[in-house]
């Protein structure tokens, strides 16, 4: 909360500014905190999943086994990789934004753009695999392995999907506030008053990879630190 | 820029100007408007139609249980009925009713904010809600649901060849409204204060609203996972809570528990607020133990996060989890209480004046009461045990969402209207229709406090012959709550044209809102207020005004 109250007329009038913030501070503030609330809440849309899947875990130790083992754990290590670095571009796009170098902050973004459409590359081409192995729940769902276990897989293979699914959507939408993003820095509307969206768009960012850092554990070794009933 | 005091605006005439309703005209300044104003009455609009078609359902089915018989709907439509009745007056009604109408118009004013932070979000939440509620409607329309509201799987997954899906998507797109608005409050009540309004000087509508938010934003996203995982379920046919399947029944009661006993708070606290507004201004003093009020809030919106369970008592939970339930359940009654002691105690040698808006509270504070003894009664583990699935518990909720909430409701649309509207209503009528709810609620629901005591249970459309009596009581009571709702629709609407001018401060009451035209303009004050007098301060206001009338 600013101290200062300016009178309508004293108004200086940045172009960004919304009508209904009395200055930047405050409107930089409020979107920061708006976007730690909407982080917030997919904590736990997220963590409504992850119990649920964890509860499973335990119920059914063995499908689960399975189940990891059907992932390509190259795939997802390369992916987490290029999600880390994505992070760092990010991060740096931000504070390039802030010291008002356009043309690194455009790089930047561009950057993290790539890394994204390269993680969802790759996250594609593992779903045409799956999909082809018969590792789509319902009908499609052909995997017979272990015969007495497989609806038990089927159950894995739905959170596989059900969790990774909703993380590339929210990659995708990053995607697409990035190219929002880029244009905005490309027209040099950031600078070191007003940098907000971009920061905002970090926090984002930041979260969607979190949530892949634990997914890739969860999803992926799995097997590894298997529990073996005999 | 100025500071507004008490005796200037008593009686500061409404200067003739723009106010948010004539600033601009036609529909599409009203479905693209990102005035929280209007967006306010976008919803009261909207939630009224929803209001009036559960209540249709509500009477269905009170008109069914007049007789032992089924002999008015079969047991199907009752089914469906109380499924639809259920999830309109829960999700399309009650959740966003207080929150979004009053919450939406009021809080920026209270804080003294030309708006939200997010007008667009804001906007967006109301499109959210009304398609989300389409979608719902849709499902009515198309053969209905009757699963219940709460959707129990495995009800919901092998044995409802109706249309689940549509219902939960339905409740699922309304959540994220819900999510952004209190997404939005929060925003605004922490970066959007005027100048000098501290924490401990904000509207005990404010407090209430803050914990809300904070309850609709940390559950509802666990709702809507649940209803996505159902959904999947349904779609793949893969057991994830049902247990033909291999899935588990009671983790979508876990998690389906795990938002709808704090959604019972989104319902309650926002009332809780209204009730406070109300009481300081009616009685023209400060709420006794400001802060414990204030905080109590918060500790409900916390401690709302910890009993869930005790909607499970029977459903095969263990013993001990049980207990800790019970017992954890026992504890939300304490901060419930400190509020009820507070409201009485400031009730307590204060100068009541009887205007509609103070009915109904105090009409509130009694039906709530009710409702969270026997809430108590209901955490008891032997006597749950005994009662479950009974009208005891339809009773039980009802006083507090329909007693508590509803009332509550109707007393801040009072209160406000005069703000809102720039109106009066007639005094008359309204406390004429706060009566008959308070008389109709009262014949309605006590009776099936008993039958439920004896064993009537729910959710059938035949019963015993010897429960006849209580039962046509209690339809006899939903006959005048319904001519009690009926009315303000009537008198509201007659006021907007032939209601008298409002003026500033209709009722003499402090807070930023009565400092400002009614209506007020688009930018709900001419200049930034800077808020100088601690919240209810009615004593230094009295004082003031008692000084000008000495010049
Ligand atoms: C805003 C107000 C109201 C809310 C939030 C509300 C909520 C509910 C809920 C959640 C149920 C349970 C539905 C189910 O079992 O699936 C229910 C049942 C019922 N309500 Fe309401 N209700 C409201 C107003 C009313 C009114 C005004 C009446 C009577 C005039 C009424 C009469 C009933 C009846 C008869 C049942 C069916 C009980 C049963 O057979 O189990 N409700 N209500
Ligand atoms: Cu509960």
């Amino acid at each position: 909360m600013t101290a200062v109250v300016h009178g309508d007329d004293e108004h200086a009038h940045h172009p960004f500014l919304q009508h209904q913030f009395e200055d930047l501070g405050q409107q930089h503030e409020a979107s920061i905190l708006g976007m730690w609330m909407f982080l917030s809440t997919e904590i736990l849309f997220f963590g409504g999943v992850l119990c649920a899947y964890w509860i499973y875990r335990v119920m059914y130790p063995q499908a689960w086994v399975l189940g990891g083992e059907q992932q390509n754990t190259l795939a997802g290590g390369i992916n987490t990789i290029v999600l880390i670095i994505s992070s760092l571009t990010m991060a740096l796009a931000v504070r390039n934004a802030q010291l008002g170098s356009r043309r690194a902050t455009v790089a930047m973004l561009i950057a993290t753009l790539f890394f994204g459409s390269v993680f969802l590359g790759v996250k594609g081409f593992e779903y045409t695999m799956h999909w082809r192995e018969g590792l789509f729940p319902g009908v499609h769902f052909t995997w017979h392995e272990v015969p007495e276990l497989a609806p038990k897989v089927q159950l894995f293979m739905v959170f596989y999907w059900g969790l990774t699914g909703l993380h590339a959507l929210h990659m995708v939408i990053g995607v697409g506030l990035l190219l929002w993003m880029i244009w905005r820095a490309w027209r040099g509307h950031f600078g070191p008053e007003y940098y907000g969206p971009v920061e905002v768009m970090g926090l984002y960012w930041h979260f969607v990879d979190i949530v892949w850092i634990f997914l890739f554990p969860f999803l992926y070794l799995i097997p590894h630190f298997g529990v073996h009933h005999g | 820029m100025t500071s507004v005091t008490y005796h200037d605006v008593r009686f500061l005439e409404p200067a003739k100007t723009r106010n948010y309703l004539n600033v601009d005209y036609g529909a599409f300044s009203w479905l693209f408007t990102k005035d929280h104003k209007r967006i306010g009455i976008l919803y009261m609009f909207s939630i009224s139609i929803m209001f009036i078609l559960g209540g249709f359902f509500a009477m269905m089915m009170r008109l069914e249980l007049l007789t032992p018989e089924g002999d008015l709907l079969t047991s199907d439509t009752y089914n469906k009925f109380f499924t639809l009745h259920g999830i309109i007056m829960i999700f399309f009604f009650l959740i966003p009713s207080i929150p979004a109408v009053l919450g939406n118009f009021i809080l920026p004013i209270q804080l003294g904010a030309k708006d939200l932070a997010f007008p667009k979000l804001n906007l967006l939440s109301w499109y959210l809600y009304m398609i989300g509620a389409f979608v719902g409607l849709l499902v009515i329309i198309l053969g209905g649901v009757d699963t219940g509201w709460t959707f129990y799987t495995p009800f919901s997954t092998q044995y409802s060849n109706m249309h689940v899906f549509g219902t939960t998507f339905g409740a699922f797109i309304v959540g994220f409204s819900s999510i952004l608005t209190g997404l939005n409050f929060i925003v605004t009540i922490h970066r959007m204060r005027a100048p000098g309004l501290t924490w401990f000087r904000l509207p005990l509508f404010v407090w209430a609203m803050y914990a809300t938010s904070l309850v609709q934003l940390l559950a509802t996203p666990v709702l809507a996972i649940t209803l996505v995982m159902l959904m999947i379920e349904r779609v793949v046919h893969v057991g994830i809570f049902d247990p033909a399947l291999g899935g588990d029944p009671l983790l979508y009661q876990h998690m389906f528990w795990f938002y709808s006993h704090p959604a019972v708070y989104i319902m309650i606290l926002p009332a809780m607020g209204v009730a406070s507004e109300v009481v300081a201004a009616f009685t023209r003093k400060k709420i006794f133990g400001y802060k414990f009020v204030a905080f109590s809030s918060l500790a409900i919106a916390f401690l709302g996060f910890l009993v869930w369970a005790h909607h499970m008592f029977v459903a095969g939970i263990s013993v001990y989890s049980a207990m800790i339930f019970s017992f954890l359940s026992y504890f939300v009654a304490v901060p419930s209480a400190i509020k009820v002691f507070n409201w009485t105690a400031t009730l307590y040698k204060g100068s009541v004046s009887w205007q509609t808006p103070m009915l109904y509270i105090l009409g509130f504070i009694g039906l709530f009461t009710m409702g969270g003894v026997t809430g108590l009664f209901l955490a008891a583990l032997g006597l749950d045990v005994h009662v479950t699935d009974t009208y005891f518990v339809v009773a039980h909720f009802h006083y507090i969402m329909v007693g508590g909430a509803v009332m509550a409701y109707f007393a801040g649309i009072h209160y406000w209207w005069p703000k809102i509207t720039g109106r009066m209503y007639p005094e008359w009528w309204a406390r004429l229709s706060a009566l008959l709810v308070f008389a109709g609620f009262n014949l309605t629901f006590f009776p099936q406090f008993v039958l439920g005591y004896v064993g009537m249970p729910r959710r059938y459309h035949a019963y015993a012959p010897e429960f006849q009596v209580l039962n046509v009581m209690s339809t006899a009571g939903a006959s005048i709550l319904a001519l009690g709702y009926a009315l303000p629709l009537a008198y509201l609407l007659w006021s907007l044209r032939f209601g008298r001018k409002a003026g500033v401060n209709p009722w003499g009451a402090v807070g930023l809102e009565w400092t400002t035209n009614s209506p007020p303009p688009k930018d709900n004050f001419h200049e930034t207020p800077v808020v100088t007098w601690d919240a209810y301060d009615y004593p230094a206001m009295l004082k003031a005004m008692g000084e000008t009338q000495n010049v």
